[in-house]
């Protein structure tokens, strides 16, 4: 699938997306923000980092930008757009997917590794995907928020889960309403996470050498 | 004339606010306990601007505010206030 990866100022894992994308067979590129043509591309990737210096609010600048035309464009086409870490703050912050992102609740920046539940696999994302991932997250901003918890649990995809695959409040990192730590839209088109499926791609820099990024990359291959 | 407008950004009320919940355990009760009942942080935006009345400055800014999602709806209330700047210096 033809992929861009978009680069706002800020940005700094698109290199690694590109190289995880690789992995799967995606014809993945870095695209700058002010250059998107969506017409050129069937997918797109939002990749985390620090958009924007994270100035007002994590993702809310770019989130106005006129490359975020071109993702609103390409998700109303019903191609994919995933949003990891910023890239997730960005989706919700430009209102193509539900709630809000706020400071996590302990107000510290986590970066560890996690474990996930898929929820829901009626998505393209996550249709072949194994039932629990184990993927990094490192963020300030990631405690999900959404006034309505009957909508935010039917769009969550993934819920942060103990070694039991119990979504308690000890795996809970951030705060976020029902350990949500990825959701959809109501297409199911578009997905957001915090957890980088980049980052847990390589066994050779995975904890336990699992690469279960790949299980939701895998889709841009086809 | 000038107008010096803040748009003042905070929590909703049913929105946890861990940094004026911090701030109230381990700075405020000590100094002022069993008095206080809440202490919130929020964020404040200061526009200064031309305009042709007080009214006008805030809802310019508001506008502005709402359509450029200066503030999130979902989890943020907004006040505005605006006074005029006297010698239109700030």
């Amino acid at each position: 699938m033809r992929t861009a990866v978009i680069k706002f100022p800020g940005t700094t894992c698109e290199l690694d997306v590109v190289k995880a994308l690789k992995v799967v067979g995606a014809q993945a590129e870095v695209v700058k923000f002010n250059s998107l043509d969506p017409d050129r591309y069937e997918a797109v990737v939002i990749p985390g980092g620090f958009s924007f210096g994270d100035y007002l609010r994590a993702g809310a600048i770019a989130a106005n930008s006129e490359a975020m035309k071109g993702v609103r464009e390409m998700a109303n086409e019903g191609k994919l757009v995933l949003g990891i870490c910023n890239g997730f703050q960005i989706l919700v912050e430009s209102g193509l997917l539900r709630g809000a992102l706020l400071p996590n609740i302990n107000l510290r920046f986590v970066t560890r590794w996690v474990r996930i539940r898929v929820r829901r696999k009626d998505t393209p994302f996550t249709g072949e995907s194994k039932d629990v991932l184990f993927m990094p997250i490192a963020h300030a901003e990631g405690r999900y928020f959404l006034d309505d918890e009957e909508i935010a649990s039917r769009l969550a995809v993934f819920q942060y889960v103990d070694e039991r695959g119990e979504p308690s409040p000890q795996a809970n990192p951030n705060g976020s309403l029902m350990n949500i730590a990825g959701i959809t839209n109501e297409a199911g088109n578009v997905l957001g996470l915090m957890p980088h499926p980049e980052r847990a791609s390589f066994s050779s820099i995975s904890p336990d050498g699992s690469r279960d990024g790949l299980e939701i990359l895998r889709v841009f291959g086809k | 004339m000038m107008y010096r407008v803040e748009l003042i950004i905070l929590n909703k009320d049913g929105v946890r606010d861990p940094e004026g919940e911090t701030l109230k355990r381990y700075v405020v009760d000590s100094t002022l306990p069993g008095k206080v009942a809440e202490v919130r942080v929020g964020k404040i935006v200061v526009v200064t601007m031309e305009a042709s009345s007080r009214e006008e400055a805030e809802k310019l800014t508001r506008e502005l505010a709402e359509q450029r999602r200066l503030y999130n709806p979902i989890v943020h209330k907004l006040q505005v206030r605006a006074e005029k700047v006297e010698d239109g210096s700030d």
